[in-house]
């Protein structure tokens, strides 16, 4: 569907471009490396210096979230105007300035239920990259059933006073701020939930991080002890933090869909198809050899089209105003599925060559990929299991019943 | 490419949908199956094409509209749903495809205002073995002068049984096997030294086993240049493929639907058989695919539209997920019908039976992901 672009967007374009070609240093058009990442806030140390310049400029315009309003430091650009950014970014293959559970999760929450003080108190410093934020949620008693959370809020009249144990906190001990559920009733179950915010650096507030399978630490448990928060903190109304909560979930599985985990992986790995190549050999075809291998693979990547045709066409219908449902479970559960298969894919393939831990003897991207691999047994884990996933399409997009 | 429908394209698929729906619903293939007739009348057949379904491929000025691929995909998806029987791959999207882009002015005056007007059926005769291999062809065009003399078989000709004109796929240099050699000729049913052998299918939709014995064809038969048909049927059987694959979209729907219908009204232990988290699973599994499917397939339908360089390996994903997709869903229809979708008088029957023709016609799962495969290299 090409159409003529109004003159506005054309301006608009030509502006953009012009002050992407002044701004965007030339080291940050080259592809991302998974330790030049910045995350923001106050223990970011800028691995490569261009970013902090590229973060500071596009924050400034408020371009990490070009669709918020202008008035809490958003770019406050139309759909279209930010489509057209977005386009002018690709063009020159630009990094993206920031990574953020404030951009991708609490922000858009805090824009739809938050008052007009937070909003200007939290939303600039999300946009700017000032304040990294992390996620409160699973409790070591509440994980699918996340609606049976019991860390403790009390209201002692001046604050807050939170008492409990979190889980499973991504980067808890590098955040500034954390988002949280919270139980304030403990006689009803969903209606006892508030949505809370305070400073990590709070008295009382300790992260521990949990080495996972893989040898990484991307989460942590956070143990809240007595931890006084100030009444002005809770978002939305008390009890009724668990709209909020499914609200944001939706955000979250959009996020990690999105990217599909990732998709590619890491810079460094190859695809399992050039893997199988390297290691098992090619026919007279020049195809893979292990004619089973091919077929599972071939799978995977036709797969791994599907899906992004699907997120594709999501995208293009929902800026078409169309209903798309609730197509974030769908794409979760898929993007879990694509992610695995392909780690396993990618393992196999390698052979012994997949096995290697660390230190000498072995491929860098080998290892990064068995790595990889292990972490990949959380993405049908975190953020809703696949289960539950299956469950919310079941219920809410099919209309099935509860069984009673 | 373009995943948003026009308003154009909106009202061509809900104008089709109200037709398959009013006219041609699942209870007309049954009606035509226990009057022991296989595939669709000459009546629908009329009607379909005064609806402009049957030229929508086709230039303007030889009757057609020209409206595109995704137009046709509607259609097709609509007719789908309810199993409706008809030509509309063959003859409007394959014959329509095949002489428009590669026959003559002579043929192209002939026959596409014929095909778009709906009062003839033009059908491709590939295949002679069981399986789907536009390489393997081996019925022989030899050269006899004026002209050539066609001696050989083809299998499973779909529509082959209501055709008036059969695009015959015959080797004129090489061997079975070799994609280069082979020729594509416009050969009349009535043609002397043909026969048409009429099949009775398990889907009922019909089909017919061709044997050429000597039949004889002037050199305006052959349809675009002796010996590099493939050059043709390579693009013809992309959209064959991504054609069916639409059709296909058609019949899951309707089948999920029926069962998800089933889950939410059946009991079992005093529950809705749909409340039960073994079933739900497995419907949320099948809607996920679905909604995959339809992804690949809208993309394949409008890269063709596009002229998007990429058709063909658009065309093997959506035709193997398609395949992939109805093989399972149809499967489940039964299991969740039980016992009422073991019986005849069920649909869940006839969605299943049109199933396995729809999975081998133009390529298979497995035919499709190889050659997804072998486009990507590995």
């Amino acid at each position: 569907m090409a159409f003529d672009e109004p003159a506005e967007l054309e301006a608009f374009r030509a502006e953009t471009r012009a002050w992407l070609e002044e701004n965007c240093p030339p080291a940050m058009r080259t592809p991302m490396k998974d330790d030049e990442i910045v995350w923001g806030g106050k223990r970011e140390t800028f691995k490569n210096p261009d970013a902090k310049i590229w973060l500071e400029r596009m924050g400034e315009k408020g371009w990490t979230a070009p669709v918020w309003p202008a008035e809490y430091g958003g770019g406050g650009l139309s759909k279209a105007e930010a489509r057209v950014l977005e386009q002018e970014l690709r063009r020159i293959k630009a990094r993206p300035p920031l990574f953020s559970f404030g951009l991708w999760m609490f922000g858009p929450a805090l824009l739809e239920f938050g008052n007009h003080e937070q909003k200007l108190r939290f939303i600039p410093d999300i946009v700017k990259g000032k304040t990294r934020w992390c996620q409160g949620y699973s409790e070591p008693g509440a994980g699918s059933d996340l609606a049976g959370l019991m860390t403790k809020c009390e209201d002692k009249g001046d604050h807050w006073l939170i008492n409990g144990q979190k889980v499973w906190t991504s980067y808890a001990d590098q955040a500034d701020w954390i988002f949280c559920l919270v139980r304030t009733d403990r006689e009803k179950k969903h209606e006892g939930i508030s949505f809370l915010v305070f400073d990590m650096e709070s008295e009382g507030v300790e992260a521990r991080p949990i080495k996972l399978i893989s040898g990484s630490s991307p989460f942590c448990e956070t143990f809240f002890n007595d931890v006084k928060v100030p009444k002005d903190q809770l978002v939305g109304e008390l009890n009724k933090g668990w709209t909020i909560a499914k609200r944001l979930l939706q955000f979250e599985r959009s996020s990690i869909s999105a990217g599909g985990f990732g998709g590619t992986g890491g810079s460094g790995i190859l695809g399992p198809e050039d893997y199988a190549k390297q290691h098992i050999g090619v026919d007279g075809e020049g195809r893979i050899a292990d004619g089973d291998l091919r077929g599972r693979i071939t799978d995977h990547k036709m797969y791994a089209k599907a899906f992004a045709l699907t997120v594709a066409r999501s995208q293009e219908q929902s800026k078409a105003g169309q209903e798309v449902g609730h197509t974030a479970s769908i794409l979760k559960y898929a993007a879990a599925k694509m992610n695995q298969d392909r780690h396993e894919l990618l393992i196999e393939a390698l052979g012994t060559e997949g096995l290697g831990w660390e230190g000498e003897g072995f491929d860098e991207g080998a290892m990064k990929a068995t790595r990889g691999w292990l972490r990949s047994k959380g993405n049908s884990i975190e953020g809703g299991t696949s289960e539950i996933n299956l469950n919310v399409i079941a219920k809410r997009v099919l209309g099935l019943k509860e069984h009673q | 490419m373009s995943f948003v429908l026009s308003e154009d394209q909106q009202m061509l698929r809900d104008t089709a949908l109200s037709f398959a729906a009013d006219t041609l619903p699942v209870a007309y293939l049954r009606g035509q199956r226990d009057a022991g007739r296989q595939g669709a009348d000459a009546a629908s057949r009329e009607q379909l094409a005064e609806l402009g379904f049957y030229g929508v491929l086709i230039a303007e000025e030889f009757g057609g509209s020209e409206f595109g691929m995704v137009g046709m995909g509607q259609i097709l998806e609509a007719l789908g749903r309810t199993l409706a029987p008809s030509a509309l791959i063959q003859s409007g999207v394959i014959a329509a495809s095949a002489i428009g882009m590669a026959g003559s002015e002579a043929q192209k005056s002939e026959y596409l205002p014929k095909i778009a007007s709906g009062e003839i059926v033009a059908a491709l005769a590939l295949d002679e073995g069981a399986h789907f291999a536009p390489a393997q062809v081996a019925t022989e065009a030899e050269s006899n002068g004026q002209g050539y003399t066609l001696t050989g078989g083809k299998r499973y000709v779909p529509n082959g049984h209501e055709a008036d004109v059969f695009i015959i796929a015959a080797r004129t240099f090489g061997e079975a096997g070799d994609a280069h050699g082979i020729s594509l000729f416009l050969v009349p049913a009535d043609a002397g030294g043909l026969s048409v052998q009429a099949l009775n299918t398990v889907d009922s939709h019909g089909a017919a086993h061709l044997s050429l014995d000597g039949v004889t064809v002037g050199p305006d038969q052959l349809v675009g240049d002796a010996d590099k048909a493939s050059d043709i049927l390579v693009p013809v059987l992309d959209r064959a493929a991504i054609a069916q694959a639409a059709e296909i979209l058609g019949s899951v729907q309707a089948a999920f639907d029926m069962t998800l219908e089933y889950l939410q009204t059946r009991k079992q232990f005093g529950q809705l058989i749909g409340s039960f988290q073994g079933l739900q699973h497995r419907a949320a599994k099948m809607f996920t695919d679905l909604e995959m499917t339809r992804s690949c397939v809208a993309a394949a339908l409008s890269a063709v539209d596009d002229g998007a360089g990429n058709i063909s390996e658009l065309a093997s994903l959506a035709k193997a997920k398609a395949s992939e997709l109805v093989h399972l869903v149809s499967n489940e229809t039964v299991q969740m019908h039980g016992g009422i979708g073991m019986t005849d008088e069920h649909d869940s029957g006839l969605y299943m039976k049109r199933a396995r023709v729809q999975e081998a016609l133009w390529g298979g799962t497995s035919y499709h992901r190889d050659r997804y495969g072998r486009l990507g290299g590995y």
